[in-house]
């Protein structure tokens, strides 16, 4: 199975290279080719899954590029954590792309669209499966191409071109950190192999010799090397200081902040810590027996965790408020892979995307329903208009918030929330993560209310379709259902997001163990410790819902001008969440006005210093060369024309001879022999 | 006048005076034709003279060269008389001072 296992990654990649050749009328084509490929994926990667189930884990490598004596590696890996993300990607990325069909159905471009989509599933599968942190690397840039021009699709609008441009410059500065430390990791271990038969980067002949050389302050050099991949991570996965991207790609088509935004591709950060896992996991030097590099990943998480949360609760925007849950619940990824291991943060890697891809659709059929709408204040009653999408949408908020025993967020977020109260070094990071489980409750309640409660507040404006003669007076605009290419994915994603959960209980923890790569096997008894945390996070949740209820649904919300619950309370407060706490001002004023001072520096001394140099130069070779064409003018050309002169002269006169009469020629070849034969005989008397 | 072969030699040369002086100073193309005819026959006579008064004149080397040489001329002189037929057709003239476009 792992040798066929490149299938899955090149068979979108082929459709997308198809698609690429499509006439733009060509849309039932190019939408075939998308959801095709993709469902051969589908069909392969859970037959992969099977094969790990059975096998275990597997990989294949091969030589990529020969220099001198060494080689560098490429390969692809199958082992419980590619084939569960595989698995993942190409079911939910099917769903989404089924969805796309009625969500683009009226976008000119939609060739492209399904081009660019079927080009980032490539590229995200081939991330995943890769057992090389190069291919690895290779994908990761790929996918953010793939981000990139799908932000951008509607690059008409230059809030979007420039969303695009902001996603790929922010995730590249944890990009070169993640290409500094590969190096690295290469100049110290000579493989960038995962796994190779006991000599891989992750594998115990390879990380025996990170561990023991120290680099800078006292650092081992697996702990910096940790350090520098988790900057990649950083970056793709919106962790603070680098989640400035995120809320602003929610540009892009709503499909696409599903697919990319939430479910996939941000979710790499994450999938990439927890591959690297070994390696973070190497150096015990830090506190508690903990590794240092394990420490600065579950405060970063925990921190973006309550950081996003708590700006969440001041957007109006339906994409941004689940674009900061998004970042938010990275955090809670980040911060499980830092205090529990790999299988911990995967397992709400896995419910997250489930339900944030669900609430994303939702929100795009809302948006799609109300005409474009995408202001909370300006929603309302939906519930009425839209029962499909209400009560899918339902189903991901009680998931996203966690409400306990039926829904997947309740079990993949007790399983972060449970291992945080095991962590010996600080208390710190249970704090935020349960502050921040209580604030996403409180969000979602909020933004529930706002959209499906009380009544409908856009139906002040109205709304005249483009052609339309006005015979009929105005048509008022009505909220709708959308149509079932768009609500069957939703459906289908809200009964995964309620299943999923139940493969990672505390009583039958299969998906750890799976995970882990040991047995399953049934708890029996939960301990009184376990049984605390989820006391406590079903307690957490109620406030949040409650709370969110008291404050938004108690009394429906009239009018779309109606200032927020919350600005009321704590003006200053809600000022500052519903401005970000002014990061991006932060980032404009500082980092982004350093780099322009410094490219007007850079500007001024090219046009002044370099360019006057330059020109100095030019001058300094154009005086040389007025005076070369002086000296050939006066003093060269003057010979010559005399020299030539006198060869004319003396050629006008030599010609004379040649007057075209044949017998003047013999008169003087008859001269010429008798004089000849005068010179001989005189010679030969003497 | 000791041995026959100055005789042939004077009669030779007076011949090929004959000839250049008909050459070079005749106007006519056929005229001057002539005149190269007899200075190539008094070549021939020399041929013949040299060989019948030389040493081995058992041997007809001297008669070939210049049975040969009387055939060339025949073939030389054809080629001269076509090109003064051609000459003619183009300047209407054989006057051979008028035919002077070669000048330099």
């Amino acid at each position: 199975m792992a040798k066929i296992l490149w299938l899955i990654p090149i068979l979108p990649l082929v459709a997308a290279a198809v698609t690429s050749l499509l006439r733009r009328e060509q849309r039932r084509a190019a939408a075939g080719l998308a959801i095709g490929s993709m469902l051969l994926s589908f069909a392969l990667s859970c037959a992969s899954f099977a094969s790990v189930l059975h096998e275990g884990k597997a990989a294949f490598n091969f030589d990529w590029l020969q220099f001198g004596d060494s080689s560098l590696k490429l390969g692809w890996v199958l082992d419980p954590l590619s084939a569960s993300m595989v698995t993942m990607v190409t079911l939910v990325g099917l769903l989404i792309f089924i969805y796309s069909i009625g969500y683009m159905a009226h976008d000119e471009n939609f060739t492209r669209f399904f081009c660019f989509l079927s080009l980032f599933a490539a590229a995200m599968l081939g991330l995943v499966i890769a057992n090389s942190l190069l291919l690895l690397f290779i994908c990761w840039e790929l996918v953010g191409l793939a981000s990139y021009l799908l932000i951008g699709f509607w690059y008409h609008k230059p809030s979007a071109s420039a969303a695009a441009k902001k996603a790929f410059i922010v995730t590249r500065i944890g990009d070169v950190g993640f290409f500094i430390g590969l190096l690295w990791l290469y100049s110290q271990s000579g493989t960038l192999l995962f796994y190779d038969g006991g000599n891989g980067a992750l594998e115990t002949g390879g990380l025996s010799k990170l561990a023991t050389t120290t680099t800078l302050a006292g650092m081992t050099v697996a702990t910096a090397i940790s350090l520098l991949i988790f900057c990649g991570a950083v970056g793709k996965s919106g962790q603070v200081p680098l989640h400035v991207w995120l809320p602003d790609a929610m540009e892009g088509p709503t499909p696409v902040s599903a697919l990319i935004h939430a479910a996939t591709m941000v979710a790499a950060g994450v999938f990439l810590v927890a591959r690297v896992y070994p390696l973070l996991d190497l150096d015990p030097s830090g506190l508690l027996g903990r590794s240092t590099a394990l420490i600065v990943v579950t405060w970063v998480g925990s921190i973006t965790a309550i950081f996003a949360a708590l700006i969440a609760v001041g957007q109006n925007d339906i994409k941004r408020i689940l674009a900061y849950s998004t970042v938010s619940q990275l955090g809670f990824m980040m911060a499980g892979v830092g205090m529990g291991g790999p299988a911990v943060g995967m397992f709400h890697l896995m419910t997250h995307a489930f339900f944030k891809a669900l609430l994303f659709l939702g929100a795009g059929s809302l948006i799609h329903g109300c005409h474009e709408e995408q202001d909370i204040a300006r929603m309302g009653g939906l519930r009425k208009f839209m029962p499909i999408t209400f009560a899918t949408y339902a189903v991901g908020m009680m998931a996203l918030s966690g409400v306990p025993l039926l829904f997947s967020g309740f079990w993949s977020k007790d399983e972060i929330l449970h291992s945080a109260s095991n962590w010996e070094p600080s208390r710190g990071p249970f704090m935020l993560l349960a502050l921040g489980a209580l604030l996403t409750a409180f969000y979602m309640t909020r933004q529930v209310c706002y959209v499906f409660f009380g009544k409908y507040r856009g139906e002040g404006t109205y709304f005249q379709p483009e052609g339309s003669v006005a015979t009929h007076g105005v048509t008022p605009r009505e909220p709708h259902e959308s149509p079932p290419v768009m609500t069957w994915p939703l459906i289908v994603l809200a009964v995964g997001s309620v299943l999923i959960g139940f493969l990672g209980t505390p009583l039958w923890p299969w998906f750890q163990s799976f995970i882990e790569g040991h047995e399953v096997r049934l708890v029996h008894g939960l301990s009184l410790h376990v049984l605390a945390v989820m006391g406590l996070s079903t307690a957490l949740v109620a406030i949040g819902i409650t709370t969110g209820w008291w404050l938004y649904g108690r009394q429906p919300i009239e009018s779309a001008q109606q200032p927020d619950a919350l600005d009321l309370w704590n003006p200053a407060f809600f000022g500052a969440i519903r401005r970000r706490f002014l990061v991006d001002e932060f980032y404009d004023g500082t980092v982004v006005r350093l780099v322009s001072f410094l490219s007007r520096a850079a500007d001024w001394l090219d046009r002044f210093v370099w360019g006057g140099l330059v020109s100095l130069i030019a001058w300094l070779v154009l005086g040389l060369s007025w005076i070369d064409r002086l000296i050939d003018e006066f003093i060269i050309n003057l010979g010559f024309n005399k020299g030539s002169e006198s060869f004319r002269e003396s050629a006008r006169y030599l010609s004379r001879f040649q007057n075209g009469r044949v017998q003047r020629y013999l008169r003087v070849l008859g001269l010429a022999l008798t004089m000849l034969a005068f010179f001989f005989l005189w010679g030969c008397r003497t | 006048m000791s041995s026959p072969l100055a005789q042939y030699l004077i009669v030779s040369a007076a011949l090929f005076s004959i000839g250049l002086a008909g050459a070079l100073i005749r106007r006519n193309a056929v005229l001057v034709l002539i005149g190269i005819e007899l200075m190539l026959n008094a070549a021939n006579l020399n041929f013949i003279a040299f060989w019948r008064y030389g040493k081995n004149p058992q041997a007809l080397a001297g008669i070939m060269f210049v049975i040969f040489s009387i055939a060339v001329a025949a073939a030389e002189a054809a080629v001269g008389l076509a090109l003064i037929i051609a000459i003619y057709r183009h300047y209407k003239t054989t006057q051979v001072d008028k035919i002077d476009r070669m000048r330099g």
